[in-house]
């Protein structure tokens, strides 16, 4: 049984411009600890397709799967990143923020700060844990953000170009722990990029969405050895390939 | 260090008009003479019960003030229907000066505590109220989303992410209302106050021509009022919002 199924899904909504088709008719599935990346122009619609697995919208047709049950709303089977660093709380240290979902599943405190530490660990955070957000760096504070996501144990990471606000070369360091910590963890992931390089990096396998309206437009599967050359021939083939996807949907 | 020099100067300007010879000393008494004045009514305890009676007084109205600023702000924050009506309300009894009131307090409670502590509720309720609505209405919306997604919801994502993220506004609030309520009370125990109260005392010294008196509470309202606003306001600023890195959505 995959771990996400999206069946059939579209979302159209009324604005004072007339009717949005934001997404339409867009199926895919993931199979349990595959990574897929979900890449397109910005208005294709990959931030909504992705806010309703996340269950923030709700799809105006067809359904979404995970594990076999369908979404409705938000749910704990579900860890979520955001691009926007100011998605941590500042009011709570990196540690607090990293237990804030075994909070609100009453895990006894002794256990989620032991649970909240692993996951900080796993980042390389731990010395960082009485932090607040405000002292750490972008880059941490997104690292925080993917250990608070996954600290009450999801079989689901959903991840919203989390990167796409760092320096180049923070990126690439993320990048690199982000795919340690997939290997690591097993958590079937939907990643969020319009940057076809990152794609080819991480992902099991890449979906293509078109804009206008957002639809897919190709699913392709990369299947090279980790830890990945972004240098190596095979590598830019296959960035060559999403690459003309991309653009061949703009030619149209 | 700044804030001694500037009170010196002020201090040392105003002996200098004192001791000038330009006013009769009875209207305008030298320091010394004033500091003895403020002494004999420390050393026999009747100013500490004057104060005592104006800060009891003012506690009492902004416990009533921030209770209501509180509830009243959440709620019209939150609810359509409570925002339409008492947001006429609002405007309509926000313009009126606290002490307009006095009269009117005073034929239907008497002279006395209960109209005193309700002219400093009135003149302290609005501004906890409009900053605690503000605040509430500001509170980031990826914090709501981020903690929905962990599973928080009803009173504790309330208590756990609303109120934490309102709080630079209610701070804020909080330091008006109790500028408004420090101003309001003197006024009030001025007019609505009998026996005791350093407003009270200033407005009874008038009648014997006890400058000095006057002065001297003058001194002590100015004394209570700095502390309050330096440590009480500046230790809990530093405890919360600037601990936490919040005191510019707080001005923004």
């Amino acid at each position: 049984m995959n771990a996400i199924d999206v069946r059939h899904v579209s979302l159209s909504y009324d604005t004072p411009a007339g009717r949005v088709e934001a997404v339409r008719d867009a199926s895919f599935g993931a199979a349990p600890s595959e990574f897929v990346c979900l890449v397109g122009p910005s208005g294709c619609g990959k931030t909504t397709l992705l806010n309703m697995i996340a269950g923030f919208l709700a799809p105006s047709a067809g359904e979404i799967l995970i594990g076999g049950k369908p979404v409705s709303g938000e749910g704990l089977d579900r860890g979520i990143v955001f691009q926007d660093f100011a998605q941590l709380f500042p009011w709570r240290t990196a540690i607090q923020n990293v237990a804030f979902g075994l909070e609100m599943k009453n895990v006894p405190r002794p256990e989620r700060e032991k649970i909240a530490l692993e996951q900080l660990r796993l980042v390389r955070l731990e010395k960082f844990a009485h932090a607040y957000p405000h002292h750490l760096s972008g880059g941490m504070q997104q690292r925080v953000a993917i250990a608070r996501a996954l600290a009450y144990n999801p079989g689901v990471l959903l991840m919203d170009e989390p990167f796409a606000a760092l320096d180049a070369m923070t990126r690439d360091e993320m990048q690199r722990l982000l795919a340690e910590v997939w290997r690591e963890t097993r958590k079937t992931v939907v990643y969020v990029t319009h940057n076809v390089a990152e794609a080819v990096y991480l992902a099991d396998r890449v979906i293509v969405m078109s804009a206008h309206p957002g639809q897919v437009r190709a699913v392709v599967s990369i299947r090279l050895p980790r830890p990945r050359d972004p240098l190596s021939v095979e590598f830019l083939d296959h960035q060559k390939e999403l690459l003309s996807h991309l653009t061949r949907q703009e030619d149209a | 260090m700044k804030a001694l020099i500037a009170i010196l100067a002020a201090l040392a300007a105003y002996e200098a008009v004192a001791r000038s010879g330009w006013f009769a000393p009875a209207l305008v008494p030298t320091l010394p003479a004033i500091a003895h004045t403020l002494w004999d009514m420390l050393r026999d305890g009747t100013m500490e019960n004057h104060a005592l009676a104006t800060l009891w007084r003012v506690f009492a109205g902004l416990a009533l003030a921030t209770t209501t600023g509180l509830v009243l702000g959440f709620l019209m924050a939150r609810y359509g229907a409570v925002e339409r009506f008492f947001s006429p309300l609002v405007s309509a009894l926000m313009p009126i000066p606290s002490l307009a009131w006095a009269p009117v307090f005073i034929l239907w409670f008497g002279l006395g505590n209960v109209a005193t502590i309700l002219i400093v509720f009135y003149a302290s309720t609005f501004p906890m109220l409009i900053n605690t609505r503000a605040g509430a209405r500001a509170v980031n919306p990826l914090w709501l989303r981020a903690a929905r997604a962990m599973g928080a919801s009803g009173t504790r994502l309330f208590w756990k992410v609303v109120v934490p993220g309102a709080s630079p506004f209610i701070i804020t609030g909080l330091r008006l209302a109790f500028q408004r309520a420090w101003i309001a009370v003197v006024g009030a125990e001025m007019l609505a106050a009998s026996d005791y109260g350093l407003g009270w005392v200033i407005f009874d010294a008038k009648e014997f021509l006890n400058t000095d008196i006057m002065l001297a509470s003058l001194a002590v309202i100015g004394a209570i009022g700095f502390v309050f606003e330096r440590l009480v306001f500046g230790t809990l600023e530093r405890a919360t919002i600037l601990r936490w890195g919040m005191l510019r959505t707080a001005k923004a």
